[in-house]
């Protein structure tokens, strides 16, 4: 495992080198502070809390993690850089996880710069700083199980806007699994337990609940999970579709 | 002692196409093996397979007496290979991108940075060394690409026709590198061009439609010519026909070919009955008769023609000797 920091520091490199990583955290701070601001309405709530500012997170990453995402693996099918990577004396899961962990650091950069919103509430109000901390850190394990996703899907096509199109449509089936409406839609033919199963494959449910200040580490749990299996099916499929 | 490339009856197809059809070869220190053969022929496949970047359908590669197959990682470490296009990372340097590939290939501290200054003098890439690689010439990308290869100092060689698309400056230039760096290494390079063979090469396989139809020395390829011991005269027309009639008496000759050139010229060529050198009674009867002679030549055999033989048929393109 001693070349994943080498794989990672070389994906960093890239993201700096060229506009990538400004124009993405730039885009990344615009839409927080928007969705945050004119359709939460953090401030006309009464309430000092982060909540309207967690909500958009599911929608958000839905395609801010495929933008990040889409790149990992196509850009360098495309390119023919992954037959220089993959001769190198590096494992797949090295490479596999090295380029996850960049893209991911990215989010968490991104959205450790959303620290002023933080700074607000707790200058107009007096919210319960754990259940923040909480949201971020659910936050950012949404964010790895989303680019996970978008990284198994980036090493199967030399095509960037395929591998966002269709990441952005795996991850809105996880999103969506845990929606009301869905849920309804089975539960007058599917047994309790079933139904049950299927809100518990959602990113939604598990998100919600700990942003409400609900911590059970089941919650987490699924995010770590979810995301280390998406990662082991990136690795499988780059060392399997190879050309 | 085992060869430090060990290759046994590799065969790899993709879908119906039958890339690698049954190729087996060794390539000992010291050697630098010229893999011949029109386009699609199926030298990137195996050259793929070797490097570990494909795994084949069946057969084994051994580099070094490691498996490439069993133990990957080991395995390279041990190569350095130049994929077909030389591709790049276009947004690093020449120093950030080879300093990447000296981190994985585990070379730090002082060992680093002294092992880069000599890449760098060995390719000459000092005057681009901090410029993005996307912002160089083409001549200069191949080179970054050559010592991204050389980085470890490996002790095989895969280079996946490195002269391809350079100007016959950067050609000469990039075959008198690969041969600089023969003496300790096993060295497979892949071409579609002729002259490549005798410019580099200590040895050449032909390859087609996926298998080893030659495998030998230039000199021992080209002895598969049928112009091996050949005699070529030039005449003067008028001398032309009393010539070659002489010519095709003589005994141990097989056959004579009679090509007419510009300014009244003639020229002869005769062909030895079971590769005896017919040269000896040629020149005699060339001086005891009174023809116009303006040139006379011993051929050694000509690549080009048995290229075209061994390959006919199995070539998307087989006038690749002509470049
Ligand atoms: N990934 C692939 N998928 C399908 N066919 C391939 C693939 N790679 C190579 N081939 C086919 O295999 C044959 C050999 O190709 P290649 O090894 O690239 O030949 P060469 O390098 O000698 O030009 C060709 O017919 C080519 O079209
Ligand atoms: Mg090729």
């Amino acid at each position: 495992m001693k070349n994943i920091p080498v794989v990672y520091r070389r994906e960093m490199a890239s993201y700096f080198a060229t506009p990538l990583a400004y124009v993405f955290i730039i885009i990344f701070l615009t839409l927080m502070g928007i969705f945050t601001f004119y359709l939460g309405g953090l401030f006309g709530r009464g309430q000092s809390d982060l909540q309207p500012f967690f909500v958009w997170h599911p929608w958000l990453y839905l395609f801010l993690a495929p933008a990040l995402g889409m790149r990992l693996w196509a850009e360098e099918r495309k390119t023919g850089t992954i037959e220089l990577l993959m001769t190198l004396p590096v494992s797949t899961l090295e490479a596999v996880a090295g380029k996850f962990l960049a893209a991911w650091s990215m989010m968490a950069v991104s959205l450790a710069l959303t620290f002023p919103m933080w700074i607000t509430v707790n200058v107009l109000g007096d919210p319960d700083n754990g259940v923040i901390v909480a949201g971020y850190l659910a936050s950012l394990l949404m964010a790895g199980s989303y680019l996970a996703v978008s990284g198994f899907v980036s090493a199967l096509t030399r095509n960037q806007v395929i591998a966002f199109v269709v990441s952005a449509a795996v991850c809105f089936v996880f999103l969506l699994s845990g929606f009301p409406l869905v849920l309804d839609f089975f539960r007058p033919w599917l047994p309790a337990s079933m139904v049950k199963a299927i809100a518990a494959m959602g990113f939604l449910q598990h998100f919600d609940s700990i942003i409400k200040g609900v911590l059970n580490a089941v919650d987490f749990v699924y995010f770590i999970t979810f995301t280390a299996l998406w990662l082991y099916a990136g690795s499988w499929a780059v060392e399997n579709y190879r050309n | 002692m085992s060869s430090r490339v060990e290759v046994h009856d590799l065969r790899k197809s993709f879908g119906t196409i039958v890339a690698v059809d049954g190729i087996s070869f060794t390539v000992d220190s010291g050697e630098i093996l010229g893999f011949l053969g029109p386009n699609g022929a199926g030298k990137s496949t195996t050259m793929r397979i070797l490097t570990g970047y494909l795994p084949p359908d069946s057969g084994s590669v051994s580099i070094c007496g490691i498996d490439i197959l069993h133990r990957p990682v080991p395995a390279k470490a041990r190569i350095g290979y130049l994929p077909e296009g030389a591709p790049l990372y276009p947004e690093m340097t020449p120093a950030s991108f080879l300093g990447f590939v000296a981190d994985i290939r585990g070379i730090t501290g002082n060992g680093k940075a002294q092992r880069l200054a000599r890449v760098a003098e060995i390719m000459h890439l000092k005057e681009v060394w901090h410029q993005p690689i996307e912002t160089l010439s083409k001549g200069f990308k191949r080179r970054v690409g050559l010592a991204q290869a050389i980085v470890h100092d490996p002790d095989v060689l895969i280079l996946d026709e490195p002269t391809d698309g350079l100007d016959p400056n950067q050609k000469r230039e990039v075959r008198q590198l690969v041969r600089d760096m023969a003496r300790d290494k096993a060295i497979i390079i892949s071409t579609h061009i002729l002259e490549e063979v005798h410019a580099v090469c200590t040895r050449a396989a032909i390859i087609s439609r996926g298998r080893i139809v030659a495998d030998g020395t230039p000199g021992e390829l080209e002895a598969m010519s049928e112009y091996n011991h050949a005699v070529t005269i030039q005449v003067r027309a008028d001398d032309a026909v009393s010539l070659s009639g002489a010519i095709a008496r003589l005994p141990d000759v097989r056959k004579v070919d009679t090509l007419p050139l510009a300014d009244r010229l003639v020229e002869i060529t005769a062909f030895p009955a079971g590769g005896e050198r017919i040269i000896t009674g040629i020149s005699r009867m060339l001086q005891e008769g009174s023809w116009d002679i303006v040139e006379v030549r011993h051929e050694s055999g000509r690549l080009d023609e048995v290229f075209l033989s061994l390959t006919a048929g199995g070539a998307e393109e087989a006038q690749g000797g002509a470049r």
